[in-house]
């Protein structure tokens, strides 16, 4: 397989006036066409800030970025405003939380649709329309003819998201972002959508990024899991590994605290504390103070992400 | 009547604690065009349940089937349009029972967002303490109730009784309503998403603490939860809602172990695996959850179930007793008319 993303040692800060946040601390990895990688953190550690970057959504005047991040060899952190916008319309897509953002609540779903199919391939009115019913269809919404006529507030939460993903895909991406698609999903509608987005990645062999908090979510539709704590991955490794035996004590600890069937009358496993501020680049394992391995030369310097096995990399000094 | 000090045990064990009966809530809203017509969401419809001494009772369902709409309901911060409810053998907000106020001393809410439920310009110990002053305890006395509560949900007074809300994590203003939870001694808690936000890591320290608190201070649980894994860990008894209705409700071994509602299993069935070996194929059920304003006749499951028959948008079904728990479903209705019905 051939990486058509490649992030290296990727940081991104914000600026404020009256703070500063180290979001992303020197983020690596890499993407092969039709694979998905699932992101795995909890609130804060940086996973949504690392997905914009590769769209480079960041406001301009307050961020600060370093690293590199190369789709198909072209670095997006040096685009020009021209590249940035066909990467953006043409290349790379994303789908969100909250599909509301994604359209405009004036707008008919197949107007929207169709406009952005007009725009990226010049066809006319007439057939940018036929193609947004096609992508209702690939979506698997019912009745798809009717439904470009409803607005964005006349669907249900579910049909809304897959109209996004519809959206989504109309510009034939080779890369997703997913960003919490499902998260404010009812059970029984995020299991569909889980459902359709593996199977489009597979049909169009997709690169899929897949940002979430939830486990149980990253093993449906992943390949590969790294798990980000307080803007770094500490581990990433085959989704089978990362489950059967994650190395880092966070990933350990994150999987162990995880209610799942079976665990009734058990006491849970915790992590005592709290994630840290990120005001400060720590000058050494960000987990340290939550640690319960905690040794000496964890605060001296930052541990490296290392591999321990072919694609299994974890970042702490107990790994080998 | 003092009302700091623990509630004595009035009927016995084998009285429930709270038995609602026929609660209603039904919510007008504007429709149509201009918002001229009054369409109604029926939130809660004809809803009874109990909850023993000393259990932990379930809720789950899914957005918007009226899970917050009952714990309000059982706390009296929305009034039911129809229903009863007796609080240890004391009919509530009648005649020669209970008051509300007092209903809402022995029972208690924690929410989900941790945040809204502060007020941001007090620091913890003046919410803690904001309660138990008002109902007349002594300044010295509330001072040494909030170092206890405080001791009780993990947090040194020392450290966090003089804080802000803006200074804590979510995980640790979630033990701050839990310890105001606990400030007039109730026991009864309604638990309303109250872990949903926390990061897993976080909610498993939280859930160890209310399990610790409810040996400890003798209490009764009704955990509200669209997490299915967390209810099962906690819950003894479940209770599945879908549309303003009881579907099914029973023992937590049963629910899980061997569900009988059609919407039970789907619901169960639609949790993300957790291993890579046995992914989902296919989704339980297709479509979602229809519009609570105007739901479905007979049977409101019956426009996604796949075992519907004329019979379900005839007749509502009832929530009848099965082998171990109950159920509201035709197809377990002797001679209810449904295919799959043994005979009356
Ligand atoms: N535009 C911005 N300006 C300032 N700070 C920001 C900005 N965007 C994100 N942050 C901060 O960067 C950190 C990482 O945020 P990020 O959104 O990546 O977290 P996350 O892992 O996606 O968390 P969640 O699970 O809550 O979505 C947070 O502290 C956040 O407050
Ligand atoms: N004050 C209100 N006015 C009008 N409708 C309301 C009101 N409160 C709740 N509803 C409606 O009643 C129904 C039940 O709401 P409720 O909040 O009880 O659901 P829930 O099961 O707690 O959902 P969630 O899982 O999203 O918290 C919903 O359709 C909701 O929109
Ligand atoms: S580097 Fe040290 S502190 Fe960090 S996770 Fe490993 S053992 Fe723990
Ligand atoms: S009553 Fe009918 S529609 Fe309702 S759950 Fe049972 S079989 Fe399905
Ligand atoms: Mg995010
Ligand atoms: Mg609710």
């Amino acid at each position: 397989m051939t990486n058509m993303l490649q992030v290296r040692d990727l940081h991104v800060t914000f600026v404020t006036p009256d703070r500063t946040v180290h979001a992303v601390n020197g983020v690596s990895f890499d993407l092969a066409r039709g694979e998905t990688l699932g992101i795995l953190g909890e609130s804060g550690s940086g996973k949504s800030v690392t997905l914009r970057s590769i769209l480079r959504l960041h406001p301009e005047h307050r961020t600060r970025w370093s690293g590199s991040i190369k789709l198909e060899g072209d670095e997006i952190l040096d685009m020009a405003p021209r590249a940035l916008s066909d990467l953006r319309g043409q290349r790379v897509s994303m789908i969100f939380q909250e599909p509301a953002t994604a359209f405009d609540p004036v707008f008919t779903i197949g107007q929207q649709i169709a406009e952005t199919v007009r725009r990226h391939t010049g066809k006319s009115e007439t057939e940018s329309m036929k193609r947004a019913k096609d992508l209702l269809e690939m979506v698997r919404i019912p009745s798809p003819a009717q439904r470009l006529k409803a607005y964005p507030h006349e669907m249900s939460g579910g049909m809304r998201q897959r109209a996004m993903i519809a959206l989504a895909l109309s510009c034939n991406p080779t890369l997703l972002l997913a960003d919490e698609p499902t998260t404010a999903l009812d059970a029984t509608v995020q299991i569909q959508v889980l459902l359709l987005i593996r199977e489009l990645q597979r049909e169009f062999n997709l690169g899929v990024i897949f940002v979430t908090h939830d486990i149980g979510v990253a093993v449906e539709v992943s390949d590969r899991i790294g798990v980000m704590y307080a803007g770094k991955l500490v581990e990433m490794a085959p989704v089978e590994r990362m489950v059967d035996a994650p190395q880092h004590p966070y990933s350990r600890g994150l999987l162990a605290s995880t209610v799942h069937d079976g665990m009734r009358g058990q006491r849970l496993e915790s992590i005592p504390g709290a994630p840290p501020d990120l005001a400060e680049v720590p000058s050494g394992c960000s987990f340290a103070p939550r640690c319960k391995f905690v040794r000496p030369d964890c605060t001296t310097a930052v541990p490296a992400l290392r591999d321990i096995e072919a694609a299994h990399a974890v970042r702490c000094v107990l790994a080998a | 009547m003092d009302t700091l000090l623990p509630i004595q045990d009035r009927g016995g064990p084998a009285q429930p604690l709270l038995l609602a009966t026929g609660l209603r809530k039904h919510f007008p809203v504007a429709g149509g065009l201009f918002g001229r017509t009054t369409k109604v969401v029926r939130a809660v419809d004809d809803l009874s349940l109990s909850v023993a001494k000393g259990e932990t009772l379930g809720v789950v369902g899914e957005s918007g089937c009226g899970k917050s709409t009952v714990a309000r309901l059982l706390i009296r911060l929305l009034k039911p349009d129809k229903g009863t409810m007796v609080l240890d053998g004391d009919p509530v907000d009648e005649p020669h029972g209970i008051t509300v106020n007092e209903l809402r001393r022995q029972v208690q809410m924690v929410f989900q967002d941790s945040y809204a439920s502060l007020n941001p310009r007090l620091t913890i110990a003046e919410t803690l303490a904001f309660a138990p002053r008002a109902h007349g305890l002594p300044a010295a006395e509330a001072r040494e109730r909030v170092r206890d509560l405080l001791s009780k949900v993990g947090l040194d007074p020392a450290n966090y009784a003089t804080r802000y809300p803006h200074e804590l994590s979510g995980g640790q203003r979630q033990r701050v309503n839990i310890a105001r939870a606990l400030a007039l001694r109730p026991r009864l808690i309604i638990l309303d998403e109250a872990v949903s936000a926390l990061d897993k890591s976080v909610e498993a320290q939280v859930l160890n603490m209310l399990v610790d608190l409810k040996t400890e201070l003798d209490l009764t649980y009704v955990f509200i939860s669209h997490d299915l894994n967390v209810v099962q860990y906690l819950s003894d008894r479940v209770l599945v809602m879908y549309l303003g209705k009881i579907v099914e409700l029973g023992p937590v071994e049963a629910i899980y172990g061997n569900p009988q509602h059609p919407y039970t299993r789907a619901l169960l069935s639609a949790r993300p695996s957790m291993d890579p070996r046995k992914r989902t194929h296919e989704a339980p059920i297709q479509g979602d959850p229809p519009n609570p304003i105007d739901p479905p006749s007979g049977c409101r499951f019956r426009t996604r179930c796949p075992f519907a028959e004329d019979v379900c948008a005839r007749v509502e079904p009832p929530l009848a007793d099965a082998q171990f728990q109950a159920v509201a479903c035709h197809m377990r209705v002797a001679g209810s008319g449904h295919s799959k019905a043994m005979a009356a």
